[in-house]
Parts: C-alpha cells; sequence; structure tokens
C-alpha cells in the first residue's frame, strides 16, 4: 500500500523495541495515504523538539524544523499562520512539551491554531538519560530523584480541555491500528489537535506489561460531549493503577485562529505610496 | 529667536502626550525644525511626565538644559522646572496656579483662567491642555488660522469644544515675544520608532510579531494599526520565547518577519537567535535598550545592551548588528536589515534606544540613502535540493515550503547538507565553516555600505566617538566646538577599515556613551584602537546639549 518508504539517509539510532518506531511507522504510513487522498506530501511539515522522539523528523522525508527543546509548538503556529493550506505537525516529547515549553501548548490550544501535536509521552526524559518528567507517577526514581519524586503527575489531557483544545485523544505505542486512526483524524481536524501517545521507553521505563493490562479502547462515548470527555479524561490520572482509556476524549467545531487572522492583500507595489501617503500626514 | 524650547508637563495621564505633538505640529508648519524629548514614569496615571519641544532652524536631534517657555499644567511641573528657566524664559500657566506658586518676582509670566474656561464649557480636564497652548500659540505669535487647522488635524470628534477652549486661551493670551518664521517646508514629524516600521516595510516586511516592552512597544502598536494599509501580519504572542519562535516558522515558510524587544525580552529570545545562526532562518529583532539589569528603569534610556547583542547566544554564528543613530539612519538601515538577514539567512539585530525610539523629530525620506532590494538566493529548481548545500560563499539556496520537488529540512542540531542531524566530526567542521564563511562576504559587501560616519572638520585631531542616539547631540555640539565625531553603525561584523579610515589623524579620541562601562570603547580595542578617555552618562537621561559641552570641553581643555 505504501508508494513511498519516505526513508532518508539517517540511520536509526533509537534502542530496538521503542516505542518510537510505532509512532514512526504510523505516521509514514498515515503521510502517505493522506497524499494520495487530500493533499500533496510537500504540504506537510513537521516540527519537532528535543529528545529522544524528536529524532523522527531525521526519519521522515518529508519538510521539516527540527527546533529546540519545548519549543516546536510556536514554530509549527508561525509556519501554519504564514500558511493556511500547509498541514503542519509537531512531535514533542512529554519533558519537552509538558515541561519545558508547556506555556506554547496551553496558548495553542487556546488559539485553536490548526496544527496537530504528537507527544511522545514515555512519561520521563530518555535523551538525558532518565529523569523525572511532568508525566512521571509519584514516586518515580530516576537520576535526578533518586528516593522517588515528591510531587504528583500532572494530566495534561484534563489541562488541554481546560485550555480549549479541539482535539484530544490518547493512544498507545502498543497499538498500532488505533495510533494510525487517531493520527489521521487529529491531522484532519480542522483546529488544534493534541494525540498523548502513551509510548513505552524499552531502556528506561518499560511500561508494556502495565500498559498491556490497564488500557482498554473507549467505547460508547461521545466526544461532543464536554461533560463525557472531562470524566473519561479523569479516569486515569497518570498516577493511580486505574484502567487508562484509549480513543478520541474530545472533539469540537470551531472556527481556528488563521481563519479570523484579518489578511490583508498583499499590495507590494503600492508600498512606497503608502509610505509616503503616511509621511504626508504627519507634516 | 533661532532656537527655543518649550517645556510642557503635568501628571501622567493629562494629556501631556498629545499636547507634545501639536505644540511640534505647530512649530513645524512654522518652518522650525524640531525635537521632542519624552520623559515619563512607568505608570499610566499620577506620576510626573513632561517633553521638551526644541525649535531649531536646522534640523537637530538633542535639546538643551535651558527652557524658554515653561508650560505648566500642575505646580510639580513649576517646582522641578523652574531652574531650567532660562534668563529671559516665560512661565504660562493657569492665574490660580501662578498665584499658589509665589514664583521670584523676576520671573516673566503669562497667567490664563484655564481652570475656569475649561470649567465654563464643562468640558473635561484634559481640555485644559488645549486652553494652554492656545495661550503659548498667542504668546509667540503663532496665527489662529494656523492653531486651529492643527488642532482639527488632531482632534476628531471633540473638535468643536477643544476649539472653543482654545480659542479662549488664546484671547486671554498676549504675544510675549514674536518669533521670526523661518522659510522653509514643513517635513514630517515622526518618531524612531515609526521611522524603523516604515523602513522595514520598504525592506518588505510581512510580519511582525512582539510581546509587549517598553521602548519596542510603540512598534508593536504602529504596526498593529497599520496592518491593513501595509498588507501585514501582526501577532502578539504568550512571551517572547513564543514571539522569536513563531517568527522563525513564518521565515521558514518564507514571510519577512521581524520581531521588536527590550533587554529583558531579548534574554527569553537568545536561545532561538542561535537556533537561526544554526538553522540559517533568517531572523530580525529589534532591540531597544533601556537602562538595566533586570527591570531596571523601564521607560528611560541606555546604550548597555550592546556587547549582550553582539554575543547572545550560545555557539559561534554570523549577525548582523546595526544602532542607527538618527530617523533617517533607523529607516534606511531597518530596511538594510532585514535585507542582509535573508540575503546571509542569519540573523539581524537593530539595536536602538528609548532615546531613539522614543525621540520625535523631522523626518527626510530623501535623505535616507538609496536602498538596495536584494533578492535572497533562491533555488532555481534545476538540481536536488539540498537545504543547506555547501558554496564559495556558505549560502545556500533557499527554498519554501510547499515545493513540489524538494524537501525542505532545516535543523538546530549540527546537520549535513540536507539538514539531517550528524555528529561525525568533518561533516561537523564543514558545516561550521560553510555557515561562518558567510560573514567573510557580507563584510565585502558591506564595504559599499556607510558602515562609520565622520562629521565635523576632518583635520581635526581631537574626535568624539558615538554609536546611536548619542549622534544628534555629538554631531550638534562638534560643530560649534570644531571637532570631528566617528559614529560607527555596523557593530557586527565590525566595519574594521572603515573604522580606521575614519580614525586617521586623530590624536585623541573620547567615547560618548549611555553605560557605565564604555562598550563600545572596549569593542574598538579589540582593533587595536584605544580610546583616550570616556564620557558616560547611565542615569537613564540623555546628553543635553550644554550638558555634554561642559564635560567635552573638560576633557579637551
Ligand atoms: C533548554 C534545554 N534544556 C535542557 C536540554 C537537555 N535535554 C535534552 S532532551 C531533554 C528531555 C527529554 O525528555 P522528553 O522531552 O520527555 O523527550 P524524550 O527524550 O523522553 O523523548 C532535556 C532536558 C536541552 N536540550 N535544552
Ligand atoms: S531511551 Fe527509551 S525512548 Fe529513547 S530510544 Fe531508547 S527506548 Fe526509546
Amino acid at each position: 500500500m505504501s508508494q513511498n518508504n519516505l526513508n532518508t539517509s539517517a540511520p536509526n539510532t533509537w534502542c530496538p523495541g521503542c516505542g518510537n518506531f510505532a509512532i514512526l511507522n504510523g505516521i509514514k504510513k498515515v503521510l502517505n495515504e493522506l497524499s494520495e487522498e487530500v493533499c500533496p506530501l510537500e504540504k506537510f511539515v513537521l516540527v519537532s523538539g528535543i529528545g529522544c522522539h524528536g529524532k523522527i523528523v531525521d526519519y521522515v522525508n518529508v519538510n521539516s524544523f527540527y527546533s529546540i527543546h519545548g519549543r516546536s509548538v510556536p514554530v509549527a503556529e508561525g509556519i501554519k499562520m504564514a500558511n493556511s493550506g500547509l498541514k503542519v505537525i509537531c512531535f514533542a516529547g512529554d519533558g519537552d512539551a509538558y515541561g519545558e515549553g508547556l506555556e506554547h501548548l496551553i496558548f495553542a490550544a487556546k488559539r485553536n491554531v490548526d496544527i496537530t501535536v504528537i507527544i511522545h509521552n514515555n512519561r520521563l526524559y530518555s535523551l538525558t538519560a532518565f529523569q523525572y518528567s511532568p508525566t512521571s507517577p509519584l514516586g518515580f526514581k530516576g537520576r535526578s530523584t533518586p528516593n522517588g519524586t515528591i510531587e504528583p503527575p500532572l494530566n495534561p489531557l484534563e489541562l488541554m480541555l481546560a485550555s480549549q483544545a479541539t482535539y484530544l485523544a490518547r493512544g498507545s505505542s502498543l497499538k498500532l491500528d488505533l495510533l494510525m486512526r487517531l493520527f489521521r483524524e487529529a491531522i484532519m481536524h480542522k483546529g488544534f489537535a493534541l494525540v498523548d501517545v502513551l509510548q513505552v521507553c524499552v531502556t528506561f521505563n518499560n511500561l508494556y506489561e502495565y500498559y498491556s493490562k490497564h488500557v482498554y479502547e473507549l467505547e460508547n462515548h461521545d466526544p461532543g460531549n464536554f461533560q463525557a470527555a472531562f470524566n473519561a479524561i479523569r479516569e486515569w490520572d497518570y498516577n493511580s493503577d486505574a484502567r487508562i482509556p484509549l480513543g478520541v476524549f474530545y472533539q469540537k467545531e470551531a472556527p481556528t485562529f488563521e481563519d479570523k487572522m484579518m489578511s490583508f492583500p498583499a499590495d507590494i507595489e503600492s508600498k512606497d505610496s503608502k509610505i509616503k501617503e503616511f509621511l504626508s500626514k504627519r507634516m | 529667536m533661532r532656537d527655543f524650547s518649550i517645556l510642557i508637563g503635568g501628571k501622567a495621564g493629562s494629556g501631556i502626550d498629545k499636547s507634545t505633538l501639536i505644540l511640534g505640529d505647530l512649530l513645524n508648519q512654522s518652518g522650525y525644525r524640531v525635537y521632542i524629548y519624552r520623559d515619563y514614569p512607568s505608570l499610566i496615571r499620577g506620576g510626573h511626565t513632561f517633553s521638551i519641544i526644541r525649535a531649531s532652524q536646522t534640523k537637530i536631534a538633542a535639546h538643551r538644559d535651558k527652557i524658554d517657555f515653561l508650560l505648566a499644567l500642575n505646580k510639580e511641573t513649576l517646582d522641578l522646572h523652574l531652574t531650567k528657566l532660562s534668563g529671559d524664559g516665560k512661565v504660562i500657566c493657569d492665574v490660580e496656579l501662578l498665584k499658589e506658586a509665589a514664583l521670584p518676582v523676576q520671573t516673566m509670566t503669562l497667567g490664563v483662567p484655564i481652570v475656569k474656561f475649561v470649567k465654563e464649557e464643562n468640558a473635561p480636564e484634559v481640555m485644559r491642555n488645549t486652553c494652554l497652548i492656545g495661550a503659548f500659540a498667542k504668546a509667540i505669535g503663532i496665527k489662529i488660522e494656523l492653531l486651529e487647522k492643527i488642532l482639527k488635524k488632531n482632534f476628531g470628534k471633540s473638535i468643536d469644544v477643544n476649539i472653543k477652549i482654545a480659542k479662549k486661551g488664546y484671547d486671554a493670551s498676549v504675544v510675549m515675544e514674536s518669533i521670526r518664521l523661518p522659510a522653509q517646508d514643513a517635513l514630517p514629524l515622526i518618531s524612531g520608532s515609526q521611522a524603523i516600521c516604515l523602513g522595514l516595510i520598504k525592506g518588505g516586511l510581512q510580519v511582525y510579531v512582539s510581546y509587549p516592552m517598553t521602548p519596542t512597544t510603540p512598534l508593536l502598536h504602529f504596526f498593529a494599526e497599520q496592518a491593513n494599509d501595509f498588507s501585514l501580519k501582526v501577532i502578539h504572542p504568550e512571551s517572547e520565547l513564543g514571539v522569536i519562535l513563531m517568527a522563525l516558522g513564518f521565515a521558514y515558510a518564507g514571510q519577512k518577519t521581524a520581531v521588536g524587544t527590550s533587554g529583558g525580552g531579548f534574554c527569553l529570545m537568545t536561545e532561538s537567535l542561535s537556533l537561526s545562526g544554526m538553522s540559517e532562518v533568517p531572523a530580525v529583532i529589534v532591540l531597544g535598550q533601556r537602562p538595566g539589569p533586570s527591570t531596571g528603569l523601564p521607560t528611560y534610556s541606555s546604550q548597555s545592551d550592546l556587547n549582550f547583542a553582539l554575543y547572545a547566544g550560545q555557539g559561534e554564528f554570523v549577525r548582523f548588528v546595526v544602532a542607527p543613530g538618527d530617523l533617517e539612519e533607523a529607516y534606511y538601515w531597518s530596511a538594510c536589515a532585514l535585507n542582509l538577514a535573508w540575503k546571509y539567512q542569519i540573523p539581524s539585530i537593530i539595536l536602538t534606544d528609548k532615546n531613539l525610539n522614543e525621540g520625535i523629530g523631522n523626518f527626510d525620506v530623501n535623505e535616507t540613502g538609496e536602498i538596495k532590494e536584494d533578492n535572497p538566493y533562491l533555488w532555481d529548481g534545476t538540481t536536488d535540493y539540498h537545504r543547506y548545500a555547501d558554496s564559495k560563499t556558505g549560502i545556500s539556496p533557499m527554498a519554501f515550503v510547499p515545493e513540489k520537488n524538494a524537501v525542505i529540512k532545516v535543523s538546530g542540531y549540527e546537520h549535513d547538507e540536507l539538514g539531517i542531524t550528524t555528529e561525525d566530526a568533518a561533516v561537523t567542521k564543514k558545516m561550521q565553516d560553510k555557515r561562518l564563511r558567510k560573514e567573510k562576504y557580507l563584510i565585502e559587501e558591506l564595504k559599499s555600505f556607510p558602515t562609520v560616519k565622520t562629521y565635523g572638520d576632518d583635520k581635526q585631531t581631537t574626535a568624539l566617538l558615538c554609536w546611536g542616539s548619542n549622534k544628534g547631540v555629538c554631531v550638534e555640539l562638534a560643530q560649534t566646538l570644531g571637532l570631528k565625531v566617528i559614529q560607527p553603525l555596523v557593530l557586527s561584523p565590525f566595519p574594521e577599515h572603515a573604522f580606521k579610515e575614519a580614525m586617521r589623524g586623530i590624536k585623541k579620541l573620547i567615547a560618548v556613551e549611555d553605560n557605565a562601562t564604555g562598550q563600545l570603547a572596549r569593542l574598538v580595542k579589540i582593533y587595536g584602537i584605544a580610546v583616550d578617555d570616556t564620557i558616560l552618562k547611565y542615569d537613564g537621561r540623555p546628553f543635553t546639549l550644554d550638558e555634554l559641552e561642559e564635560k567635552v570641553k573638560e576633557k579637551i581643555s
């Protein structure tokens, strides 16, 4: 089915078995499909932060901006605001987007900029070799917290819902089919979309077994219902041993920032005369 | 009177800004050249605020110590500024205020029942300004028609009451001193901020992104107001981090973008400044200085971020830094900074300060110098696209998304020609060489630009060394004292050649800077040029002509 393997010259340096491979394979398939059905590949732009996750842009032969730690979201917003015909997808880590650059996520959601944010949520900092992240459970023993963290995790989806995101979903690197469906929907959703992917880090925090036991796919859930979304999002707080729902929690149609942004016809020719006109008013 | 100054003062929020512009306009229309200095505290209502409007026969960009007309809206203004009144200076204010103030008997005064007139018209307190302006206009012999014309230009819906009140003030006033009208056409009166904005627009600006911070907030306001006329996108995001990153996103997509901030905001931008250097995505930053460290004196001026502008950001990368000294230079160099950022795919910093940004003066668009419209080096589509293709000049062809036959990958990691991350030693060196090589060509190109200017007597062996907004005061003073002035405009890459040319024959070099450590003096030392003396001011206020004169005379006597 895939007419283009989208590979680059970059050798893959993720650990064998890393959950990032599911995200990579999933997004490549989805990009291939969408480029056939929806819009050509050159209209996609991938943006990443810094962490193990960020390497993904090196592995996909599509336009990309490999930005800095925590800051992929505003770069993506700028690209989208420059040209609303582009499909802009951010790949961010949990340390990256929920920690270092959290402010940007909240504001992008609030603006409803039409970008897609995919969080490689391995619930720790992996590239810096094992520290806790904003979604690590209470008591997490990373190398900066050898006695266990003393602060509870954040529920990022709850925060995103409060920030007025218009598409919120959770996937898992264990379930590729669901992941692809969510990626597709999130990219096609008009507005700010976030997919929190429970990505297993086999080296530092192998939750494979744990997730296998706890995750389930939402059924009979109405993503158009805010209260239902709120309840479903709060079923698991990234800390307790509750069941972990996967799927789309919330989806709402709302005008995007770019739609509302005033756009004026580019009228470069008259620039000089307009400068003159302005100056003449100051005489 | 060939040259005179007016000080108007009152409580912050009492309409001083508007009155200042009207007074400037009156003198501009009367054929004077005007320079306005605005002094205001960092609050919205209540503190003391004042402006000095200086009028002269020739173009000026500095103010003097002595005031010829003191227009006071409250007692505080009299208390604070009376000592500045020149020998035959005059005070104009409300009659009651005059009584209360009990000024020395020899003071020439004009009391007008301003408060009463405004009450009679049931008009708001701010209109006391208009009455005061009316009284002043008559005092210097300006015709009522001109006053009316200018009021009409400046007031919208409340024009009728304003004119009525202004006339009352005018009629109650007397001609104290009829100014001789110089015969010259008026020139537009604009602020430094506006000159920068127009220059950026001239250079092809499409997008402006900014988080408000004095002294660049007026740029944000200007662009937002003018967005329609100049086809601009104007965005005010969550923080300066967001600002510069969004700007890089816009630039990656091919849109010419600028950002504006001051020191504190620039601190937040430095990581992305470096990202611009590495990813070769152009960035244009207007950095307006104010006194630091930290929040410092938010609404005052300084030149203490030269080092910061030159060295901010991790790693080594090419940057363009220019410090314009007046309105024409602000216009010209803002356009150039944008063009050069795109031509060389580097960050450009337009280093200004509060004095330049908020000072208002006559702008002559015909005196700015010709702005070359240089297109960036674009991919022609004939070869496979490599975003970071190596080249003789180090400049790689740009392409912008969406481009059918090109995959455009930019990165903040060290990368190969395709934009893919590398840790290879040879590639690392090669790519760093490629990026840094651009500087050599930039330096070459800058040789055809006025990177260092000199003024005054070329045979002089003593020169004042200044940069940025000190140009106005230094050049005017040097004329009276017969000194030479050397003003480097481009500060990175430093125009060593042009600077050394300018230094020919100079035996004594005195640096004049608005900082405490002599940052330019230290910079030129790197190029083997020793400054003999420094005159430094770091109280947030600009040098007045008289103050600098005294200091320079001490140094050269
Ligand atoms: C400003 C800044 N601070 C710190 C770092 C170092 N750093 C690189 S990746 C990272 C955390 C990575 O964690 P996460 O975002 O969760 O990504 P992961 O590696 O787990 O995919 C940190 C702290 C950096 N690159 N930049
Ligand atoms: S450290 Fe963890 S997240 Fe990083 S590549 Fe290895 S398994 Fe994946």
